[in-house]
């Protein structure tokens, strides 16, 4: 079963979101230019990383108009599993200044 | 009616359950696939960061003309997710013609981003900076080339189905499977470019 509607329609109806994700852009390498430490800078580029993936996932990937079902089986896991591996920094920080392991 | 009837009819019948999350099981699929591989380079982008994290002089070689380069790249990119929705609705709406068109839009745009990308490489090349330089060009060739591979692959996958969908021999949803990988490996740049390059910038 096909949907109607024309891709000239479909590329109109999408031009925000992808004008958006271009300025995203836009505003994560003028922010690299600014005077931040790379700590605080890393955090606004994910922050910004990741709504550009949510605006892509959600319209350009049209996970928006799937059941909610398939979104609740999709990504809870998987940002679980991405933030499980935040564990590591400790042991990276460790490294950095060569302390030993703790008994 | 026996079950080997129904099997050789093709009847789905009650041997099949419906879809999960009423979609094809082809676009379950590749949903599926797409979660493993962001954990896959989910873990690569911390694998790089843990590294970047504990190393004190950490190689930053990025001059402005790299970053330029970085932002067309990203604009070529973003551009090839808009027109691969054109294709996918095209198809969908059963304009042949004009979806080709878009496919054939986005493989380009696609290569303009492999040659965009393999250049920036061999400039670096020329600067010293290579696979086994260090761990600044380990983490960044190994990073840049598994994505790059994706992109590869996307533009294959692209031709492929492009022309078996002229002939007739696949459908629009398998033009919307190959569009979510795609997508996918706009989305995974998105990550790619903050986090590699514009963390790296040479002041």
């Amino acid at each position: 079963m096909t949907s109607a509607g024309s891709s000239g329609n479909v590329i109109a109806k999408y031009l925000p979101v992808y004008f958006i994700l271009l300025a995203i852009a836009a505003v994560e390498i003028f922010l690299a230019y600014q005077d931040f430490s790379t700590a605080r800078l890393v955090l606004i580029l994910l922050v910004l990383a990741i709504g550009s993936a949510a605006l892509g996932l959600m319209y350009f990937m049209h996970l928006a108009r799937e059941k909610r079902s398939l979104f609740l089986s999709l990504i809870p896991a998987t940002i679980f599993v991405l933030l499980m591996m935040n564990m590591i920094w400790t042991d990276s920080i460790r490294l950095l200044h060569m302390r030993p392991f703790a008994h | 009616m026996s079950e080997s009837d129904m099997a050789i009819q093709g009847h789905g019948g009650a041997l099949m359950e419906e879809s999960p999350y009423a979609i094809p099981s082809r676009k379950l699929t590749i949903w599926l696939f797409i979660i493993s591989d962001a954990v896959t380079f989910g873990a690569i982008l911390f694998a790089y960061g843990y590294l970047r994290v504990a190393t004190p002089d950490w190689q930053a070689p990025f001059k402005t003309g790299s970053i330029v380069n970085v932002a067309i790249m990203t604009f070529v990119l973003i551009t090839s997710s808009l027109t691969m929705l054109g294709a996918v609705d095209a198809s969908k709406a059963g304009d042949k013609p004009k979806a080709l068109r878009f496919l054939a839009s986005t493989m380009v745009l696609g290569l303009v981003f492999a040659g965009l990308h393999i250049r920036e490489w061999f400039g670096l090349f020329d600067e010293g900076i290579k696979l086994n330089s260090g761990l600044f060009g380990q983490t960044f060739f190994s990073i840049t080339g598994l994505h790059l591979l994706h992109v590869i692959s996307g533009v294959i996958a692209l031709a492929v189905v492009a022309r078996k969908y002229s002939s007739g021999s696949l459908t629009p949803g398998h033009v919307e499977t190959t569009g979510l990988y795609w997508h996918f490996v706009d989305l995974v740049w998105m990550f790619v470019v903050p986090l590699v390059y514009l963390t790296n910038i040479a002041h």
